[in-house]
């Protein structure tokens, strides 16, 4: 039972070992027998975990009063974020509303901003972000991008003709309990926090857990892997919601997912090389959609299909939703390529924002352009 | 492809100075991959065509700085969760990006790409002769599986003698699960 928190490496090396209170006396006797010496560097490791709990549940930041004094500039929590959305909504409501699609693991709820113009049921675009919990600078893109909506829908011609036509649906945090995660315990945090019977790992990639090729080569059995697929095909409640919503809406032309990072435009398939029958025209329009991304901070994107950029990758959601027929399915990268990989700076949060809207206007025009 | 040795690529890259990005040199390189045991770090070879900058002046700078603490360094979390490196932390930064280079190099396959993540921790090291010694606990994420390995480094380093990394080893996922 003992947990070691620094592994033995050589001689002359400090061990550092956490030992449960059974374990004590024990361990203590068979040290003192054996002539190691031993200190105790933290008495009791619970009180210090609880100690810490209480330390960030007081120094928890004021809410934000309104979207115009939102910082943008900074990653948030997921209350905050939460309650951007609700403010978002009362500051706009003939354009924007809140859609609760689920409830994650935990028993979060996964909410969904609908931007819509008016009709009904119209053709849509759906933009998913933090699906991955530890890709902070995607979440914080998502909120931007909300704001963004709202500030442009009606100067902006692109933008505006979009809105005439088609909706937009946009989910900020699609795993909340991976994100409230990264901000209380690991911050490389990647997946859900499920429990399945038969592991003491936690949780199931959600981009390796939708219906394509499910547990195929490129995805793993095993729970404690970061690309576990889990049990089966949308074990997951933040990945079944999606497929749920997706499937009784019937009129999703356009389907986005943002990752961190490595600065790439993908499209289908991952879980296969055979190309997708649309690879010519995916090609042309990720192409563009580099292009006008780059032109604003000269910022630098590979794009392709996702098994020839970046590796083959079984279950995958935008595999799926192209095998569903919504044509125009897209996963990003964002920053960087490594240099701080995960951990962006926030300064970095709004040019990524803003160069990547100006790529996700492309597809969006597009799909406007090419209903079907 | 060479029979019964592995593979090998030969390589053309622009090496850019990342604090001073109009600072370009050209490099070739050979890189071979060692085909059965994959406990072999890849062979490289390479050539620098030209000259890379000095960097006596920051060198020494951080140096002294290092030398003449009272006690010695420690730190956490560099990056923080927002990516923030305080300015002081920023040569501690750049070393260990240097020195998990050579971690990365010898544990790397075909099948792997490491990044350095975070350096979860460092400690200074005092020591009687002239080097400096840092204690770095690092995550490296690794692309292809996603994963994050906690991997523990002693560094060494002077401004004439370079890096050495003189120890490593990867160390358990703990219960941060």
């Amino acid at each position: 039972q003992l947990d070691f928190w620094l592994a033995p490496r050589s001689l002359g090396y400090p061990v550092d070992v956490r030992v449960p209170f059974p374990s004590l006396q024990p361990l203590k006797a068979h040290l003192e027998a054996n002539g190691i010496s031993y200190s105790i560097m933290i008495e009791d490791v619970q009180a210090l975990v609880d100690h810490e709990q209480t330390e960030m549940l007081r120094s928890h930041r004021r809410l934000p009063l309104s979207t115009n004094t939102f910082d943008y500039a900074t990653y948030h929590s997921l209350d905050e974020i939460y309650t951007f959305m609700d403010l978002l909504v009362a500051e706009n409501p003939n354009l924007v509303s809140k859609l609760e699609i689920g409830r994650s693991t935990e028993n979060r709820p996964l909410y969904v901003l609908k931007f819509s113009k008016g009709g009904t049921n119209r053709p849509a675009v759906w933009i998913d972000t933090g699906i991955h919990s530890r890709e902070w600078v995607t979440q914080a893109s998502g909120v931007w991008f909300a704001k963004k909506i709202i500030l442009d829908h009606e100067n902006d011609k692109g933008l505006a003709s979009i809105l005439d036509k088609m909706d937009i649906f946009l989910e900020i945090v699609t795993n909340p309990d991976g994100f409230v995660f990264t901000q209380t315990q690991n911050r490389m945090w990647r997946k859900t926090r499920s429990r399945h019977s038969g592991s003491a790992c936690i949780g199931v990639d959600p981009n390796r857990n939708w219906d394509a090729n499910f547990g195929g080569p490129g995805a793993s059995r095993n729970p404690c892997s970061e690309t576990y697929h889990g049990p089966y095909a949308n074990s997951e409640p933040e990945v079944k919601a999606i497929v749920d919503f997706v499937k009784n809406h019937g009129n999703i032309k356009a389907f986005v997912s943002i990752h961190s990072y490595s600065q790439l435009l993908l499209y289908p398939y991952g879980y296969t090389s055979t190309p997708v029958p649309d690879q010519k025209e995916l090609h042309q329009i990720s192409k563009k959609a580099v292009a006008a991304l780059s032109s604003l901070y000269g910022t630098n994107y590979k794009y392709g299909s996702i098994i020839t950029t970046i590796y083959q990758a079984s279950g995958g959601t935008i595999d799926w939703t192209y095998n569903q027929g919504i044509k125009y399915s897209f996963t990003f990268e964002l920053r960087d390529t490594g240099r701080y990989g995960f951990l962006l700076p926030a300064k970095q949060i709004i040019p990524t924002a803003q160069e990547t809207w100006l790529a996700l206007k492309v597809i969006m025009l597009h799909a406007r352009d090419h209903l079907y | 492809d060479i029979d019964d040795v592995g593979h090998k690529y030969h390589l053309e890259l622009v090496l850019e100075d990342i604090l001073d990005k109009d600072s370009t040199v050209n490099c070739t390189a050979e890189v071979l991959y060692h085909l059965g045991n994959k406990n072999i770090a890849p062979d490289v070879q390479f050539t620098i065509e030209g000259e890379l900058k000095n960097t006596d002046e920051a060198d020494n700078t951080f140096y002294n700085r290092i030398k003449s603490l009272e006690k010695e360094l420690v730190a956490e979390n560099i990056p923080d969760s927002h990516g923030n490196v305080s300015p002081e932390m920023e040569p501690i930064r750049l070393l260990a990006w240097v020195a998990s280079g050579y971690v990365i190099w010898q544990n790397s396959t075909e099948n792997t790409k490491f990044q350095l993540a975070q350096i979860k921790h460092v400690k200074q090291v005092k020591r009687s002769d002239e080097y400096l010694e840092f204690d770095y606990m690092i995550l490296l994420h690794e692309m292809v599986s996603q994963e994050i390995f906690p991997w523990q480094m002693t560094v060494l380093w002077h401004p004439q003698h370079g890096v050495q990394v003189t120890q490593d080893s990867r160390q358990p996922k703990h219960a941060l699960e």
